[in-house]
């Protein structure tokens, strides 16, 4: 106690974050970690699933995109363990000649990226009007939150759908292709915005009344610092859960879109457009160039919803 | 015989950290009639043993050790099912707050009835009939009729009334009473306890009362026993352990109680004490930063004068002005608060001593009526420019340490952040030195500046809300309930701490309490209130020994007194 205490105050930046980071070890979350072995295989799958697919160029046996390496010889062969399967190809060829294996991996990146950054867009909007409502109250409150309940009257794939649409027809067709992964992250962002607002907000009702927050005023300080500084830090446990299971779904969200034929177009295909351009040619035979970009997308969404699930008992009180 | 019987009670509670021993081998005997005090301050495991007698430990703790028994049949290794008839036949319970121990969905009537019939072969006509004396019994006015109201159609008080009528419907043996009237006003605590006294001659049940509050001791019971970290360390009749105390535990802890028939110039020191006391470093206040804030121009007239404000909330709001409802906290009050004095605000909850607090630090505006500070109407001024200087001039002691401190910052950064924001040091190492001087001057020392709140006790906690408040060098220092969520012996240390830097640094102060021994041993003149107005504003000791008000008379004669206290 008494050394820690020492290093605390003489530290450099380094020495802090090291203590920060023995104390994490110690905490109780870190031990509720430690004893749920599901939490860790899934935690462990989303890890290499990312990381596999951040390093798809290393990881991956072929590049998909480059023409050059592709025999449309190849096409709709199997995967190894069937008759007509080659060691090459691990898990079989697309309808062009493609790894499917690879495909999946470069795949899984577009979903991956989508789904973070539209998770990161709509936890900026909801935390900001969150916490907008929550503080000021009244009509402002009342405002923010009417739109939000209107929006969640809808289905959320609706509302990407209806926001995809209107911005494609804005925008001219030849920039469709180029700008169809920001489009999607907009649309799906915009969609999701309302739970993370919603939670943001009763989190800060209850904070706002407290006496540091009636401290700081009494100090002086702006509301804007207020919201930032104490306000949020204060609320951001439920907002991590959010994130994560939201994750989740804005990751099935895009494969849903690119499903339909409003995502990512096939040149750069996202695990939804996969399984789209398979869907042909399951009743061919050729159910692997379908069924294994479903089934990673399955684990991926499954494995980060059970690391959400777990996050949001770890963080609750009232559960531990 | 005695009707419980509690021999070398041993209570655990395992944890990952290590196992903590919460009763460290206790013996105690109840008998029939009797009322028996289990005092203590927080943490001594006073309230773990009423639970373990009625078996309501919270897991994972367990009793390793002992033997409790009731009319010499063991109770404590029964099985569960066994166990729940006789807590229920025989042991009542009453908790601490009437707010929770009742089922909102239900009638007072109904969960009566439900207890009675579960415990007694009785009908459900002849359980209703049980339930309505009973409500007589404890007192309850007109029962036939409130018998079937829901709990939120009763106040605090009656709630509790009805709480000790469930407890006794079954005629128990024994009751177990957790901190009976913590959550009552004072003049309500008096009645209850009056009602347990009474119910408990009359029937000849044993009453275990667990309070931290010396005044509910020396009122209500035959015996106590005070407890220090999970031991009795002395029993016996009320009026010799109080009176004359022989363990140096209960000496200090009687010393720490605010008198309410003397003025004392400080509270004795505390010295019974386990941890070793720490010398902190003393400033030398006049060349110090801090005691460099006699920048201000002393303006003649009161330091703070309030004229007619009023404070209404809204309780229900409508777009349509004349249908909205409001709620009159604050009406039409009027003071003044010299410069140097500590003026005091006594009231029950409620009666709007809180709001005229907040009014006056700006958190609230009045709705009627004027604030002047340094003759400075502060009520008037809007923007930020403006009403920094007088920000700075005014600040603020909360009542709870657990939630006035963000959880979130160091105590370093709690404490600068007033400095930074009104820009009252010139660098960054001067900051530094401020805060880690404030923090010896509250006797915390500057280690203490690199840890989060969390890892301090409440009393520390109040410690850091104080170093906060001087922060900003302010002149006029409001102190609401700064020390009714504090054990005995910290609110002495807290309070002690408070006069000190009110002479130091000649500070004004505004204190607000519910404790009228509190406000005797720290206030200069007191204003009483009631529903809003204040009904007497006088001198102290004039206040205390000729009251004029008929409320601050009524107030006086319900206040506890210690009579014991003299031959202290």
């Amino acid at each position: 106690m008494a050394n820690s205490e020492l290093t605390a105050k003489t530290a450099t930046p380094l020495a802090r974050m090291a203590d920060a980071f023995r104390r994490g070890l110690d905490s109780d979350v870190f031990h509720s970690f430690k004893h749920s072995p599901v939490t860790i295989v899934a935690t462990v799958v989303t890890l290499v699933m990312i990381g596999a697919s951040v390093f798809a160029n290393l990881v991956a046996p072929h590049n998909p995109f480059d023409m050059a390496t592709i025999d449309m010889l190849d096409s709709e062969l199997p995967p190894v363990w069937e008759e007509m399967g080659m060691s090459k190809y691990l898990l079989g060829t697309d309808n062009l000649g493609r790894d499917v294996f690879s495909t999946i991996l470069y795949g899984s990146r577009v979903s991956l990226f989508v789904g973070f950054t539209s998770v990161v867009l709509s936890m900026v909007i909801g935390i900001a009007l969150g916490l907008i409502a929550g503080y000021k109250g009244g009509l402002i409150d009342a405002f923010i939150m009417r739109v939000a309940e209107i929006q969640l009257s809808f289905p959320t794939i609706l509302v990407a759908l209806l926001i995809n649409g209107v911005m494609r027809g804005v925008l001219p067709p030849s920039q469709h292709a180029d700008l169809a992964i920001l489009v999607l992250v907009l649309s799906i962002g915009l969609s999701n915005w309302v739970q993370f607002a919603r939670t943001v907000r009763a989190s800060t009702l209850v904070e706002r009344n407290k006496e540091y927050v009636l401290a700081a005023r009494l100090i002086g300080v702006k509301p804007f610092f207020i919201m930032v500084r104490h306000v949020l830090p204060n609320v951001m446990g439920p907002i991590l859960v959010i994130a994560t299971l939201g994750l989740a779904s804005a990751v099935l969200t895009e494969a849903t879109l690119s499903f339909l034929g409003v995502g990512v177009p096939p040149t750069e295909p996202s695990l939804g457009t996969l399984i789209n351009v398979g869907s042909d040619y399951l009743f061919s035979g050729s159910w692997w160039i379908t069924i294994f970009p479903g089934a990673a997308l399955a684990v991926l969404v499954l494995a980060v919803n059970l690391v959400g699930d777990w996050l949001r008992d770890a963080l609750n009180p009232k559960l531990r | 015989m005695a009707l419980l019987n509690i021999q070398d009670m041993k209570i655990q509670f395992p944890s990952r950290r290590g196992t903590v021993e919460a009763v460290k081998g206790i013996s105690l005997e109840v008998n029939g009639g009797e009322i028996v005090g289990v005092v203590g301050e927080s943490g001594a495991g006073k309230s773990t043993i009423g639970n373990a007698v009625i078996g309501l430990l919270e897991a994972p703790g367990r009793m390793t050790g002992g033997v409790v028994s009731l009319h010499n049949e063991r109770i404590d290794n029964l099985p569960f099912q066994t166990l729940q008839k006789i807590r229920g036949r025989k042991i009542g319970m009453i908790f601490q707050d009437p707010l929770t121990s009742l089922n909102p969905l239900f009638t007072v009537g109904q969960q009566l009835v439900e207890t009675v019939r579960t415990h007694l072969d009785m009908s459900e006509s002849d359980a209703r009939k049980r339930a309505i004396e009973m409500l007589d019994e404890v007192g309850i006015a007109d029962a036939e009729n409130r018998v079937d109201q829901y709990p939120h159609q009763f106040s605090g008080g009656m709630r509790q009334r009805v709480v000790i009528a469930l407890a006794l419907a079954v005629n128990p043996k024994l009751v177990i009473a957790d901190e009976p009237t913590t959550a009552l006003d004072v003049s309500i605590q008096a009645q209850i306890l009056d009602l347990i006294r009474k119910l408990c001659k009359e029937r000849n049940v044993g009453v275990i009362i667990i309070t931290h509050d010396m005044g509910v001791i020396a009122e209500i019971t035959d015996r106590v026993a005070v407890m220090y970290r999970g031991k009795i360390v002395e029993l016996g009749q009320t009026e010799q352990v109080l009176g004359r105390p022989e363990h140096p535990y209960t000496k200090s802890l009687m010393a720490a109680v605010p008198r309410s028939d003397v003025k004392l110039d400080r509270f004795p020191r505390v010295s019974y004490s386990d941890g070793e006391v720490k010398q902190h470093q003393h400033i030398d206040i006049h060349s110090h930063w801090l005691g460099k804030s006699r920048d201000y121009v002393q303006k003649d007239g009161p330091l703070v004068r309030c004229e007619n404000i009023s404070m209404r909330f809204t309780s229900r709001y409508s777009i349509i002005p004349s249908w909205r409802k409001y709620f009159l906290a604050v009406d039409d009050v009027s003071f003044d608060i010299k410069h140097g004095e500590i003026f005091g605000v006594v009231g029950e909850s409620g009666s709007g001593k809180s709001t005229v607090a907040r009014m006056i630090s700006g958190l609230y505006t009045p709705s009627k009526g004027k604030i002047y500070f340094d003759n400075t109407s502060v009520s008037d001024l809007k923007t930020d420019k403006e009403l920094d200087p007088f920000r700075r001039q005014i600040q603020m002691i909360f009542q709870d340490p657990y939630s006035s401190l963000n959880p979130r910052m160091r105590v370093f950064d709690v404490i600068a952040e007033p400095i930074r924001h009104h820009r009252l040091a010139e660098s960054k190492e001067q900051v530094t030195q401020i805060v880690e001087d404030l923090l010896e001057h509250v006797e915390l020392g500057r280690q203490a500046a690199w840890k989060y709140p969390h890892e301090f006790s409440g009393g520390q906690r109040q410690r850091i809300s104080i170093a906060r408040a001087l922060a900003t060098r302010p002149r006029f220092l409001i102190c609401d309930e700064p020390t009714s969520a504090l054990d005995v012996s910290i609110q002495a240390q807290i309070l002690n701490l408070l006069k000190d830097l009110q002479q130091e640094l000649g500070l004004t102060m505004l204190f607000i309490s519910h404790d009228l021994p509190v406000i005797r041993q720290m206030c200069d003149r007191v204003a009483v209130m009631q529903n809003g107005k204040i009904v007497e504003v006088a001198e102290t000791e004039k206040l205390f020994t000729d009251p004029q008000h008929p409320y601050t008379q009524r107030l006086l004669t319900l206040m506890p007194t210690l009579n014991f206290q003299a031959a202290v």
